[in-house]
């Protein structure tokens, strides 16, 4: 199957045109030498035949277990309307609205994301997106470096390991000292974190709710960096925002998290959304796309990509950061979310994710041998030590139909006995009870 | 339009969900609360359908319109392959799943797509590795240009410098300096329109750590000197980066890798056909030489010799994560997809079509524009709308001209060493009606920039807004509403 429409004899007409007997001799500026030393890929196939072969190789996949699996990615429910309108392919087969006269679609609805991203986090200014949550982060740092002129990254250990991970990886180049703090289960250690913080320090990056499910009010760190002349970063779960207090409101000064909730299904790792929402002093020094809302030559209202002199297109290698194409369709997906489930709506998956976890967590305390770690509060995930191999149980639990939770060993060496569970508004009751169950069964065995 | 949140009617529902079935109902402890109003918007579910379908209009696509944007490859994208990657069997799977023990033998569909998709990169590019980790174009440059640092730290060599030629994407100097190396601009030849050769040898020295090229390059010209530049780049151990933006040009007739390139990036956006989606998500996997397979991101996937797939983390030298789990998958698999269906035929067809229709556009306007490089092009060109700037046409009314004329323009003002410069890309997918009528409307502009100047510089007229006031934007930052 291709997608070529020209005939043969149009072809040859086009050919005359351009003055030449065959389309081979517009490849002659290629080397001899250098001919393709082999090319060797499958014949094509249909259209029928290839949708098949995707299906055969989309059931190997166990998509069906009942999941308590998040580590930061998360089963929610995504109404149709959200595919329905991201589906529409006059948003999807655009391409970055350079030209705004004939992009006000895209523009206006990134303006908008800009506004639910700020109102979620109660900050000042969002930009059009990121590839995720972890490489948010990383922008992030390297912004407060560039404004501060320091080197200093004092990193609290319950932020993501995945994203402490990514982070690391990109700063192994820069001659970033990065300081970590340990967390186990628990709220950020105070006293660890700031003895970390002084005038050489950069920026501080905590996470809330922090891996481990702990929610905390950080507002006594905000304090202590900018006392210390350090910039304050928050990495957030944005359905967590509708309950919990926000990071404008504890002051932090730049904010990031993973949009893969608000709307965006799993698909095995991405694409995802990262977003980031900074105090509007920062905005120029802030990467990514943005949008604002200006007049056309008649006064009339519109929207343009704008501030694009932070940007490499323009500034090259003095850019703020090397981003060009995003993921915008990924925060499309977002702001339809959420203008979808509105106040009430996104407050109520809120409250059910947090039921539904202390329900949970009531359920697990009753078997013997397990212990739940219930203070400090969480959110929508918390953490219990079995009475055997958390990766050994996981094991057994995906025969009984679960994807039982994230052993935290993976991460953590001498944690193998503990389990991270996650628990969204798209688990019943029932379901909570089967899960609870299976494991007494195992755990117990 | 009104902004969505004007539309707001407090009390409204879009969603209704599922009342509480647990015995609990908990509260937040009040430290930790959310203490300030939430003030999203309240609507039904016809009134956010409608606000979005009003938006969706408010733009231009490859489905609704010519989308000529050169260095973009605004390709067609198959359906098929967006259902493809609606499949409950990969649109639910938590990638963490692989990651719990015996979980990998959960997900070898997907591990598959991953591993598979990874070769027939490899044989695409003639590249021995590949990592579908970075997650857009200049995500892909970064995974590369750590890729050098990691040779060039663990080769013991001390070297500060990557060179990139002047007509090169603002996302090449970025991504370098960006991972901490400083950037040597290579002129270009003016004469030939490719990278010069002689400035080339008097900038190269030992403090080079890499050359980056785009070939052909971003005036659509093929650097035939490859073999004699990655030649004088050995002799300086600097690594050779391909930047594969234009790879739709050479598919099945020219591969980087037997070029002597030692790194190269493409991008599943541009030349396997997934959707742009108005400004990501793309995809931009990395592919090495042997000699630099084990520095590439964990995780990476394996096959067993039982023919099952596994991830594997058991790479030491590896630069680490680049990104949370396994790349763009969604969009990888629509490229999967895309190359499937298309197979080594198809592939050859492509570039074949790609470069006869740049052609065709080329020589079709080259007397009624200037043309820098008027012989011929491979799957993109650039004009310059110098000859009209004497009637105070710039490059920028022609384009707003063309949006009156029902087509996307083309991207204008780069590369930067043309002047007034319109760089036209069609693609394969453009039929021949299309083009003439594209063609039949640059020329019409063309008339129109002698005999009336002022009304292209009214364009465009027929769009939703009119030119807007980007300094006006930038001063009062209107940003949120």
């Amino acid at each position: 199957m291709t997608y070529i429409a020209n005939t043969d004899e149009q072809r040859k007409e086009m050919l005359k045109r351009c003055g030449v007997s065959s389309v081979e001799k517009f490849f002659a500026v290629i080397p001899a030498s250098l001919q393709p030393k082999s090319f060797s890929i499958p014949q094509g196939r249909s259209e029928l035949e290839v949708h098949s072969f995707f299906k055969k190789l989309a059931n190997q996949n166990y998509y069906n277990l009942i999941s308590f699996l998040g580590g930061g990615y998360y089963d929610h429910f995504i109404p149709s309307a959200v595919d329905a309108i991201v589906e529409r392919s006059e948003f999807y087969t655009a391409y970055t609205p350079y030209q705004p006269e004939l992009s006000q679609g895209t523009l206006q609805a990134m303006y908008e994301y800009q506004t639910h991203i700020c109102r979620l986090t109660d900050m000042e200014v969002a930009n059009a997106s990121l590839y995720d949550g972890g490489t948010a982060l990383y922008e992030a740092f390297q912004m407060a470096i560039a404004l501060t002129g320091r080197r200093k990254v004092v990193v609290d250990g319950g932020v993501s390991p995945i994203y402490r991970k990514m982070i690391y990886s990109y700063a192994t180049n820069l001659s970033v000292d990065f300081r970590e703090t340990v967390v186990i289960h628990g709220q950020t250690d105070r006293e660890r974190l700031f003895n970390l913080i002084d005038d050489s320090t950069a920026a501080v990056i905590t996470q809330n709710p922090n891996f481990f499910g702990a929610i905390d009010d950080h507002s006594d760190i905000v304090q202590r960096c900018h006392d210390n002349g350090a910039l304050a970063l928050q990495s957030v779960n944005p359905i967590a925002c509708a309950i919990l207090k926000t990071p404008g409101d504890m002051g932090f000064d730049i904010v990031t998290g993973e949009g893969q909730p608000l709307g965006i299904p799993l698909s095995f790792g991405g694409p995802y959304l990262g977003f980031m929402a900074v105090r509007k002093k920062l905005v120029r020094k802030m990467p990514g796309r943005i949008v604002g809302r200006t007049v056309d030559t008649k006064n009339k209202e519109g929207f343009v990509l704008t501030l694009q002199a932070r940007e490499q297109h323009i500034r090259r290698e003095k850019a703020t950061s090397n981003i060009c194409t995003n993921q915008a369709l990924c925060a499309l997906r977002a702001h339809v979310y959420l203008s979808l489930l509105g106040t009430d709506g996104l407050r109520e998956v809120a409250q059910l994710c947090l039921d539904k976890a202390e329900y949970a967590k009531e359920r697990l305390k009753a078997i013997p041998g397990i212990e739940v770690i219930d203070s400090p509060p969480t959110f929508n995930e918390f953490s219990v030590r079995l009475p055997m191999d958390a990766g050994e149980c996981v094991g057994q639990m995906i025969e009984k139909g679960f994807a039982a939770g994230f052993p935290l060993g993976r991460y953590y060496s001498g944690m193998e006995d503990f389990l991270l569970v996650a628990v969204t508004e798209k688990r019943t009751k029932y379901e909570i009870g089967q899960f609870a169950e299976a494991l007494e069964d195992v755990v117990c065995r | 339009m009104p902004v969505i949140f004007e539309k707001s009617v407090p009390g409204r529902r879009g969603v209704r969900l599922p009342e509480s079935d647990v015995p609990v109902s908990s509260r937040i402890d009040a430290r930790y609360a959310r203490s300030t109003e939430l003030d999203l918007c309240e609507l039904s579910e016809l009134d956010v359908v409608r606000h979005f379908t009003d938006l969706s209009r408010k733009n231009y696509g490859v489905d609704t319109n010519f989308y000529p944007l050169g260095s973009c490859t605004m390709k067609y994208n198959p359906k098929v392959c967006e259902d493809i990657a609606r499949l409950d069997g990969f649109s639910l799977l938590h990638p963490l799943l692989p990651q719990l023990r015996r979980g990998g033998l959960l997900t070898q569909g997907a591990l598959a797509v991953v591993y598979e998709l990874e070769q027939l990169l490899c044989e695409i590019t003639g590249m021995d590795a590949f990592t579908l980790q970075p997650l857009a174009g200049a995500h892909g440059e970064l995974t590369g240009i750590m890729l050098v640092a990691a040779y060039q730290k663990h080769k013991k060599n001390k070297k500060s410098e990557i060179l990139i030629p002047d007509e090169a994407h603002g996302t090449n100097p970025s991504s370098v300096a960006t991972a901490g190396y400083s950037v040597r601009v290579v002129p270009t030849n003016r004469e030939t329109g490719s990278i010069d050769l002689s400035a080339l040898e008097s900038v190269m020295g030992e403090q080079t750590a890499a050359l980056m090229l785009t070939n052909p390059n971003t005036l659509g010209i093929f650097i035939s000197d490859i073999e004699k530049i990655s030649a004088l780049a050995k002799a300086y151990d600097c690594l050779m980066y391909y930047d594969g933006a234009n790879l739709n040009a050479v598919l099945g007739r020219f591969r980087p890798g037997d070029a002597l390139f030692d790194i190269v990036h493409v991008n599943l956006h541009k030349t396997f056909g997934t959707p742009h989606g108005g400004g990501g998500p793309g995809s931009g996997p990395v592919g090495v030489k042997q000699h630099l397979a084990k520095f590439l991101p964990i995780s990476r996937v394996i096959k067993r010799d039982d023919n099952t797939y596994a991830l594997n983390y058991n790479y030491p030298d590896s630069i680490g994560y680049v990104a949370p789990f396994y790349g763009n998958f969604a969009v990888c698999l629509k490229a999967y997809a895309y190359i499937l269906s298309l197979g080594a035929e198809g592939l050859r067809r492509v570039s074949a079509n790609a470069v006869l229709n740049a052609n065709y556009i080329l020589h079709s306007l080259k007397k009624d524009y200037h043309t820098p490089y008027p012989d011929g092009c491979m799957h993109e060109f650039v004009l310059s709308a110098r000859n009209q700037t004497k009637k105070g046409v710039r490059a920028v009314d022609i384009a707003k001209a063309l949006i009156d004329e029902g087509f996307h323009p083309p991207t204008i003002y780069f590369p930067l060493i043309v002047k007034e410069a319109l760089m036209i890309e069609p693609t394969e997918t453009e039929n021949k009606e299309t083009l003439d009528s594209f063609i039949e409307a640059m020329i019409r502009i063309a008339k129109k920039a002698e005999t009336c100047p002022e009304e292209l510089h009214a364009a465009p007229l027929s769009t939703p807004v009119g030119r807007l006031n980007e300094t006006k934007a930038a001063k009062d930052m209107d940003l949120c509403y």
